[in-house]
């Protein structure tokens, strides 16, 4: 798994990142959008999701959605702020387990 | 108006959207239409606090509604659930809520003009999505949009009352928010005007199994309240106010659709057998252990094609060989005593970031993947091979292996193979040392080598998709050519038969595992080529079953040997149209509309 932790100057506000690839059937469509979103909400860290160079918001469905990522996408994840550790690790679980679908 | 001067018999095409007739009267949503919104200019600075304000409260009675609406959805649909959540997120993301309120505020604007401006914003960035199924999801956005705005407007929302008599829903658009406010027991049909076959609508009218067209401009204007209408959800079609004779022919098309699905759902479990006895196997394709279920549903003689590559791309490392071992024994298990069959990786090294050095590959069909990728990734293959083989002991387990071009990749796999069995005796654990061993035909160069390829392999499964990709030079992702991709092209039709007889020469079976395989359309021609099992994705099952057992082998081949003597695709297309047209009329008019829906 390549997840690389760095610290900043200061030594707390670690930003935590990762590669995570969309591997359900449908790719980041509604559903899976709304997943990502609702879990992000419930942290106050900042997650951010990129492809291609295109930047979402995790917090935002419609940002998520509008990255378009279709089966088999790989997404850039970087996590900032509180307990960005914890959000990184629940966001790879959510990814790991196809959104909870079957 | 006096119904003598409704319109008759007047038809209107749009998309099929979920198979079955109904014919019903109509009930239109005519307030659905959206609401009219206009700019106003804020009149002083201290107002945009007070219409933000406005704005806000919007948000929250919507959120309301929604959450009501959600509350009220039966038991029985709860899986559509996830739509309502979907909109309450909308409702509150950024691009929404922040952007409307920083519109309200810079531009001294009214909050319906702010929210119009925020949607145009969000439509165009959803407008560049290359994905059509997440694209279409701006419907999504506009749905919750036209909620708030009649919210702001204070537009009653449309009181969906509960209809007392059979209806047809016609409606410019339905949220699936807004199906879960009608009694569904008495709606028959949907018509809407927006939506494609990815809808909402689409999707949730098939998973209730109500017929649907969309995409049907000017429902709303051609069709009033208390027509008669004709909804045909197999061809898209909509007749309103339909004359007698009109509506005897749709009330038998009806019967008869009727009667051919349950006819297909009751012979899904019976044997594929000719009517005069000739044995044939219909197999399934999957690529998930949950898909097992359905398999078992629709009755398939085992699987045909077993894909393996999602768990080496779940995660950023590779799968364990206990993992792909538990994964495998599950499926040979839950199906033994009936085969599966696993081919082996079949994706290219760009998919693993551990290969990067292979990402940019100018022409990925034709570069390192498949067998290719495995005989240099010695590593991973072993591993796969081993789970393989370990998960032989628990059922009827064949291995296939993909994309092979030449004698030398099977004796290098085959070798390989061997070398595993030693080991796996060595260390004491069990398999099936007679594991019967399979050779992908989808390259050309392998239809050629037949003979000697069937020297070196157990049975044959011709892989239609690449093979046709590959024989034709066609890219199907490339629309300009993409209609040249033809599984009834002659040449095609030649390679299917060379390798079927060359294999029954050999004394060995042939498998066809590609999409043409389940096209039941095809399923009278590779029958009469002598094609020993047929696996496909199982919607298709009870379709391809049911040619099956209404042909005879005897009539399958004299007609696969006229097709055989056609040198042009449009000869080949025709003689195939009518043959069916006339051998399986409800097969040819029923059997592909089922065979695409979630049926």
């Amino acid at each position: 798994m390549t997840i690389s932790n760095m610290t900043d100057i200061d030594g707390n506000n670690a930003a935590h990142q990762a590669k995570l690839l969309v591997c359900n059937r449908l790719g980041l469509h509604a559903r899976a959008a709304a997943r990502i979103a609702s879990l992000a909400q419930e942290h106050q860290a900042k997650i951010i999701l990129e492809k291609n160079g295109l930047q979402a918001d995790a917090k935002s469905i419609l940002e998520i959605l509008s990255l378009g990522c279709g089966p088999g996408t790989m997404v850039q994840v970087r996590v900032q702020g509180p307990e960005a550790g914890e959000a990184l690790q629940a966001l790879q679980e959510l990814f790991r387990l196809r959104f909870g679908e079957s | 108006m006096a119904p003598e001067a409704w319109p008759q018999n007047k038809v209107l095409k749009g998309i099929a959207a979920s198979p079955g007739i109904i014919i019903a009267p109509a009930h239109v949503l005519a307030d659905r239409n959206r609401v009219q919104v206009f700019y106003r200019y804020l009149g002083s600075r201290h107002q945009v606090a007070e219409e933000q304000e406005r704005f806000r409260e919007a948000i929250i009675r919507t959120q309301q509604e929604l959450s009501r609406s959600k509350e009220a959805i039966p038991e029985d649909f709860r899986e559509h659930a996830y739509i309502v959540d979907t909109h309450l997120l909308i409702l509150q993301d950024r691009l929404l809520l922040d952007e409307t309120l920083r519109l309200i505020q810079e531009e001294t604007i009214n909050a319906e003009w702010a929210l119009k401006q925020a949607v145009k914003e969000a439509q165009k960035l959803f407008g560049q999505i290359a994905d059509s199924y997440i694209r279409s999801r701006v419907q999504d956005i506009e749905d919750v949009s036209e909620r708030i705005m009649r919210h702001l407007t204070g537009t009653n929302p449309s009181s969906f009352t509960n209809f007392k008599e059979p209806v047809i829903i016609v409606a410019q658009n339905l949220s699936p928010v807004d199906t879960t406010q009608m009694s569904l027991e008495r709606v028959q049909g949907f018509i809407t005007e927006m939506g494609g076959k990815t809808s909402h609508i689409a999707i949730m009218a098939q998973s209730l199994r109500i017929p649907a067209v969309v995409g049907l401009e000017n429902a709303v204007r051609e069709i009033d309240t208390g027509y008669t209408l004709v909804l045909d959800g197999l061809s898209g079609t909509v007749i309103i106010n339909p004359d007698v004779e009109t509506m005897s022919i749709y009330l038998g098309r009806k019967k008869q659709f009727e009667n051919f699905k349950a006819e297909i759902n009751r012979s899904s479990f019976l044997p594929a057998v000719t009517l005069d006895d000739y044995p044939t196997r219909i197999l399934a394709n999957i690529e998930f252990q949950d898909e097992l279920d359905l398999v078992l549903d629709y009755g398939a003689d085992g699987i045909g094609l077993y894909r393996t590559e999602f768990l080496y791309l779940r995660q950023h490392y590779l799968p364990t060989e206990e993992e792909l071992f538990e994964d495998y024994k599950t499926v040979a298990h839950i199906m033994k005593p009936k085969p599966v069959t696993i081919r082996t990786l079949d994706i290219g090294g760009d998919k693993f970031a551990s290969y990067s050095q292979y990402v940019h590959e100018m022409n990925p069909a034709l570069g390192l993947r498949a067998i290719r990728f495995s005989l240099k990734e010695q590593q991973v293959f072993r591993s796969q091979l081993r789970a393989i083989l370990r998960a032989s002991a628990f059922g009827a387990v064949r291995i296939m292996f993909p994309l092979i071009s030449g004698v030398q990749e099977v004796l290098a796999a085959r070798q390989m193979l061997e070398e595993i069995k030693a080991e796996l005796r060595q260390e004491g654990l069990t398999f099936d040392s007679q594991i019967p061993v399979g050779v992908m035909i989808e390259v050309p160069a392998a239809v050629m080598l037949a003979d000697l390829l069937a020297q070196e392999a157990d049975f044959f499964s011709i892989g239609t998709n690449d093979l046709i990709q590959y024989a034709l030079a066609i890219d199907r992702g490339n629309k300009y050519v993409a209609e040249m991709y033809q599984p009834l092209h002659p040449a095609v039709l030649r390679m299917v038969k060379h390798v079927v007889d060359t294999a029954h020469a050999a004394d060995i079976p042939v498998a066809m595992c590609g999409e043409m395989a389940g096209d039941p359309l095809y399923t009278p021609i590779l029958l009469g080529l002598g094609v020993d099992e047929l696996s496909m994705n199982v919607t298709s099952i009870p379709v391809v079953k049911r040619i099956v057992r209404m042909a005879t082998l005897e009539e399958a081949k004299e007609f696969a040997n006229q097709v055989l003597q056609l040198g042009s695709i449009d000869a080949v297309t025709s003689l195939v149209t009518n043959f069916m047209a006339r051998r399986f009329p409800e097969v040819f008019m029923f059997g592909r509309e089922l065979v695409n829906s979630n049926y």
